[in-house]
């Protein structure tokens, strides 16, 4: 009955928060709306016995990447209500956005719910063998995953490098200004 | 329709011993709307700043798929699989947001992506 009632709050929250994001017109109230998807998912993971998961999805995902989204939409200036919803720039594009919808809809929860063929269970470790959720994710992640962990590091560096060229101000113009 | 989708907990023969009594199938559903919001809302909103955020939902999504396949599976590689797809989405973010402000700091209108005419061929 708890489970029940827990995973029904998650489901509420979580999709509450994911029509918010398609529908409010301010992006502002769009990105808060992302947080309120990304806690509901959080609690589906805890439901799960993902600990480790739901805290790093509220640090990383609410507590760093919307407030990245937060700080680009003040940046651009963009936090006033743009009517983005009510031009239609391509013809037939509601419609179809509609068909593809029911479509991946439709697919999507008949690929969920039909009886698959599975392999080996805990071919990676038991996810309730003996140790906490941290334990166990570290230990898959430093002995069996220790490669694509290290190759995450270059990904890290090549990010932050992309970043810094990308937002840089071009420092041509103002050297052709004063010489 | 309530037995289909209950059968996460019978496809492992886990029952009420596991993390939670609701059938990994109800939670399969659910990330499959997610998913579907995400599509959709990429579709319509124009804003590159909300395309950006329905991505996010669409990542979410999966994420929420391999949790609950990590646990239906009883394996804790779907877990470290979420962990790497949430480090991929964090550059993702900062790399495209950072493209996102290199074109719009140029033109003062809107953040739409019809301003990026220029990419058209």
């Amino acid at each position: 009955m708890v489970d029940w009632i827990v995973f029904l709050a998650g489901t509420l929250i979580a999709l509450s928060g994911a029509i918010g994001v398609v529908t409010l017109p301010n992006p502002v109230h769009a990105a808060l709306s992302l947080v309120l998807t990304l806690f509901g998912v959080a609690v589906l993971f805890v439901a799960q016995a993902a600990h480790f998961l739901a805290i790093v999805q509220i640090i990383v995902y609410a507590g760093a990447v919307v407030v990245l989204f937060l700080f680009v939409i003040m940046l651009l200036g963009v936090d006033r209500t743009e009517s983005d919803l009510a031009t239609e720039p391509l013809r037939g594009q509601r419609p179809a956005a509609a068909v593809i919808g029911v479509a991946a809809l439709g697919l999507l929860l008949a690929l969920s719910q039909v009886h698959l063929t599975i392999g080996a269970t805990s071919t990676a470790g038991a996810a309730d063998g003996p140790g906490t959720n941290v334990e166990k994710i570290a230990d898959s992640v430093f002995t069996r995953y220790v490669f694509a962990f290290e190759i995450t590091s270059v990904l890290l560096v090549i990010a932050v490098v992309g970043a810094v060229l990308l937002a840089r101000k071009p420092r041509l113009q103002s050297a052709e200004l004063t010489g | 329709m309530r037995g289909i989708l209950a059968q996460g907990a019978v496809l492992v023969g886990k029952g009420p011993k596991g993390p939670t009594s609701v059938g990994g199938g109800w939670f399969l559903a659910v990330a499959a709307v997610l998913f579907t919001i995400g599509i959709v809302g990429l579709l319509l909103r124009r804003n590159v700043l909300v395309m950006f955020m329905c991505i996010e939902l669409m990542l979410n999504a999966v994420n929420l798929t391999f949790v609950t396949f990590a646990r239906m599976l009883n394996d804790i590689g779907g877990q470290v699989v979420v962990f790497f797809i949430m480090v991929v989405a964090a550059a993702e973010v900062v790399v495209g947001l950072g493209i996102v402000v290199s074109i719009f700091r140029r033109r003062k209108i809107g953040a739409t992506a019809d301003s990026a005419v220029l990419l058209k061929g």
